[in-house]
């Protein structure tokens, strides 16, 4: 196993906690549907306990998806954190606001009332998931910043990674393309929320809502994604030249990757089948509570393969347009050999990890969250 | 190309110290609550006794409101490196970032799920399977702050590692230098038993109000026996850790050594200042004015301290930067460390080494590429002093380390008198008015103390963001100041308000007290 193969196989590990918190923003979807599926105080008391039992496993893979892209593409992390600062920073306050909201809200002692940590879920859901969606459009679209190493030794300017606009990450809002996949990822959570109340929650009225909800937001998903996804398929994509790393323009590129890379892009189909089946589960059948699983996997498919379709297949996954040559790749922004080499020893972990989560989950869902359980006069948010 | 604008590094800091700040507000809390309570559960699975349930729950509930402050603050942390430091995450992600990708693997997603199952699994799980998730949730916040303190420990002392002259960047070299680092095992065992005596302090503070208000009488007995015991454990190896972190400091960072104590003149057998008043007119390290207005000290002390050897020489500030001297080991071997000004030399050679081999790589020229890729290796483990421009810029804020360090070790006394009362007099402290006043103090006491730890830890470090390596002035990201002020003032505002929150919180849960718990 060489350097490449590490490489790679680190790029799939980010992708798939990536794809992961994409499914794992149900919750921040959920969020913001509290006052569009529950109508009565003792509702929305149902769907905060639903969600506030999830909330933590988005909010740490969230951190771990950080976590793992420094470590492993550090250069990655340097460029685009410290370029794109505004996005990235206001889509922590985001988060920020959201960790304490669920356990607070509800405490005697909160003086601020409820209302005002409803509003930071409601925030945390509406902007959390739109910056994320721009953030991850720049990967296809492209940023305005340069790298370059030698600096390191010029005394008066030192940093070597250089963000080409006063707006730092701000500009990438006024990219359509990026925009939509911002919305794209805003309405899938939507749906992936609704899916979850329907599996998680025994109330008549709440599942009834969140059928019509399901059918609504995918409409708005569908209208988002699809223009993302043709204009992506089809306009120019940054391409690598293996030999030399020469990085250039190719139009099609995108949708070339998937052909080259048959298994991936098979992949990506059948990911975005099962979440088409996953809606129709949640839209149109009378009692089955599955959309959530067949939606949840076809997006962990569909945001997996399209994270793989840009870092594999000589692609730059995070491109520059400001300066071509500055584009990150999976080879040259990663660590080193043999720290890619000792982290993969510990990810050998990420199974029992994913095991023990799945259990927990088993056993605290087992029973279905229902009216009498909110009245119980025990823990809840 | 353009300069840096200079503020931007004290934004930054300014940005990083406040976040955590923050942070640390919880984190201690958790370390220590968190056991506290495991050892309720304990009892209350192997005795069945409700009581211990009822208490076991009150403390959960306050373990919960503060362990939420904790993810709020912590995330912040983390991507702050990238946002804020973004030179230091390229020129050392390559170490640095594995211990983080580590945490959130292996302590995060222990601590997080199980957390839900401890608040939520008492009627959902099994007693058993509950009590475990409750040790789960303790063991994964302990093994995340290993993870952090790892990192930590790997800026105060960057082993395991080569500067890459082609990558431009640190690489790791040995996995287990970094995880087993003599200042990665002091730092964590001395953070985290130091959180003990944060926790201990809380939950006696608490059950001490109770006494005082004459309510939930045989509650805050057993809480208080139970933290004393703990709080005792904790301060013991406190002290211990302590001085081995000391030990640690003199070897790999003697100027912070020297900043904690107040030292400029070093000697053979110097003593250990036990409480002194630096002299506010001292103004640069060379200059004639004496550094005390007044002190007390223990003779050798510091020597003992530092080398474990009564007589070896401890270097001062202006030792260190000026001169030349000789270090004792313990075992009185006799070493002469670089000077500064070779350190200086290096530095510059290292930079120039790497600008000569970049431009020999651009030409083709292999000779004059290995001539300069062999001047930097030998050079570059100093390639942080290529940035210094003058001697002073490697003086930390001297007092503000002498003093926090002072703050720590005498209330870390205090800690280890209180603690031994509570458990001397037992049940008798009920009518001892000032005792059950000092436990309600000792809460803010035992944080300040543990902030007072880390400004020693991080102000003492300072220029280096990296021992030696990269000073915090090279590490940065160019950000506008604008923006930093900006989120900046954002975090403020949302952290005060967190603040009050969490405040109001906790004293409307302990109002209420255990006998509210169902
Ligand atoms: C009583 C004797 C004590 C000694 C000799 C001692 C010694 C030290 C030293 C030398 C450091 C700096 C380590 C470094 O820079 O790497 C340190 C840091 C620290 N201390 Fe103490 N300490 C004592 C008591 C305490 C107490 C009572 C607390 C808290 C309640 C505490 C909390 C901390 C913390 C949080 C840090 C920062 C983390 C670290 O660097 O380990 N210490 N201590």
């Amino acid at each position: 196993m060489d350097y490449a193969f590490f490489q790679a196989y680190w790029w799939f590990l980010v992708s798939l906690l990536g794809a992961l918190l994409v499914f794992l923003f149900f919750v921040q979807g959920g969020q913001t549907l509290l006052y569009t599926i529950g109508k009565t105080e003792q509702e929305r008391t149902m769907l905060v306990n639903s969600l506030g039992r999830k909330w933590d496993i988005t909010f740490t893979t969230l951190v771990t998806f950080g976590g793992a892209a420094f470590a492993s593409f550090p250069l990655f992390y340097a460029t685009s954190f410290g370029g794109a600062y505004w996005p990235w920073m206001l889509l922590l306050v985001c988060f920020v606001l959201q960790a304490v909201s669920y356990e607070w809200r509800t405490k005697a002692g909160n003086i601020f009332g409820h209302k005002m940590f409803e509003t930071f879920l409601f925030i945390n859901g509406f902007g959390g998931l739109i910056l994320f969606g721009i953030a991850v459009g720049t990967f296809f679209t492209g940023s305005d910043f340069t790298v370059n190493k030698g600096d390191l030794t010029q005394l008066a300017m030192p940093v070597i990674s250089t963000w080409h606009t006063p707006w730092h990450g701000l500009e990438a809002v006024l990219n359509v393309r990026n925009l939509l996949l911002g919305f794209s990822i805003f309405f899938l959570a939507r749906v992936l929320g609704s899916l979850y109340f329907i599996n998680n929650i025994a109330d008549d009225m709440i599942v009834k809502r969140s059928r019509k909800q399901v059918l609504r937001d995918a409409i708005a998903f569908l209208v988002m994604f699809l223009p993302f996804l043709v204009w992506t398929f089809f306009s120019q994509g940054f391409a690598v030249q293996p030999d030399s790393g020469v990085v250039f323009l190719e139009k099609g590129k995108y949708f070339f990757n998937f052909i080259q890379m048959p298994l991936v892009g098979l992949l990506f189909l059948v990911g975005v089948v099962s979440l088409l089946y996953g809606i129709f589960l949640g839209a149109f059948s009378k009692s089955s509570t599955k959309g959530i699983w067949f939606a949840g996997i076809g997006s962990v498919l569909a945001v997996l393969t399209l994270l793989l379709n840009i870092g594999y297949n000589n692609t730059s996954f995070y491109p520059s347009i400001y300066d071509l040559q500055s584009s990150l790749t999976i080879f040259n922004s990663s660590s080193s050999f043999f720290t890619l080499k000792v982290m993969s020893v510990v990810s050998l972990l990420i199974p029992f990890v994913l095991a023990y989560i799945v259990y927990v989950w088993r056993v605290m869902d087992k029973k279905q969250i229902d009216k009498a359980e909110m009245d119980e006069d025990n823990v809840k948010y | 190309m353009g300069t840096l604008d200079l503020s931007i590094i004290d934004w930054s800091r300014a940005q990083f110290a406040v976040t955590a700040l923050y942070h640390w507000l919880s984190v201690p809390l958790t370390l220590s609550l968190g056991f506290i309570m495991a050892v309720m559960e304990t009892l209350y699975y192997r005795t069945g006794n409700e009581e211990w349930k009822r208490m076991t729950k009150f403390w959960m509930h306050l373990f919960a409101a503060n362990f939420v402050l904790g993810i709020a603050g912590g995330i912040i942390l983390e991507f702050q490196f990238g946002t804020n430091w973004s030179n230091y995450s390229w020129l050392v992600g390559d170490i640095f970032g594995a211990p983080l990708a580590i945490e959130g693997i292996m302590a995060f997603f222990l601590e997080s799920t199980f957390f839900v199952v401890m608040i939520f699994g008492w009627n959902k799980t099994s007693k058993g399977f509950h009590l475990v998730s409750t040790w789960l949730t303790w063991v994964g916040a302990t093994l995340s702050a290993l993870w952090i303190l790892v990192a930590n420990a790997w800026m105060q002392y960057p082993t395991g590692t080569f500067f890459n002259i082609d990558t431009v960047r640190n690489e790791m070299t040995s996995f287990s230098a970094v995880l087993f680092s003599p200042v990665a095992m002091s730092k964590f065992f001395h953070t985290v038993t130091s959180s003990w005596i944060v926790g201990a302090a809380f939950v006696i503070g608490v059950s001490s109000w109770y006494l005082l208000k004459k309510r939930n009488i045989e509650f805050s007995h057993k809480s208080i026996l139970i933290a004393s015991v703990f709080g005792l454990a904790g301060i013991l190896l406190t002290i211990f850790t302590g001085d081995s972190s000391a030990y640690q400091v003199a070897q790999k960072q003697p100027m912070k050594l020297a900043a904690m104590e107040g030292l400029y003149h070093g000697k053979n057998g110097t003593s250990l200042i036990a409480f002194g008043v630096l002299n506010p007119e001292k103004k640069v390290y060379n200059d004639s004015i004496p550094p005390f207005l007044f002190k007390m000290s223990i003779p050798d002390g510091l020597s003992w301290l530092a080398y474990h050897h009564l007589h070896a020489f401890v270097p001062g500030v202006q030792d260190l930067l000026d001169g030349s001297y000789l270090l004792t080991m313990a075992n009185g071997e006799q070493i002469k460390p670089l000077t500064t000004d070779e350190k200086l030399t290096f530095g510059r050679m290292s930079h120039q080494a790497m600008i000569d081999y970049r431009l020999a790589k651009k030409d083709k020229n292999d000779s004059l590429m290995s001539v300069n890729r062999a001047i930097f290796d030998a050079t570059s483990p100093y390639f942080g002093y290529g940035y210094v421009k003058t001697k002073t810029q490697l003086v930390p804020n001297v007092p503000l380390t002498f003093y926090a360090f002072h703050f720590m070790v005498i209330f870390g006394g205090f800690f280890l008198l209180f603690f031994a009362l509570l458990l001397y007099f037992r049940r008798k402290i009920q009518n001892m008015k000032w005792l059950l006043w000092l436990g309600i103090f000792s809460i803010p006491l035992a944080y300040l103390t543990s902030f007072s730890g880390w400004i020693v830890a991080e102000v003492g470090r300072q220029p280096w963001a990296i021992q030696d390596l990269l000073p915090t002035f090279a590490a940065v990201s160019n950000v506008p100041v604008s923006s930093i002020k900006t989120t900046l003032t954002i975090f403020v505002l949302i952290y005060t308000v967190f603040f009050i929150t969490i405040v109001g919180v906790m004293t409307r849960e302990i109002r209420k007290g255990p006998e509210s718990i169902k």
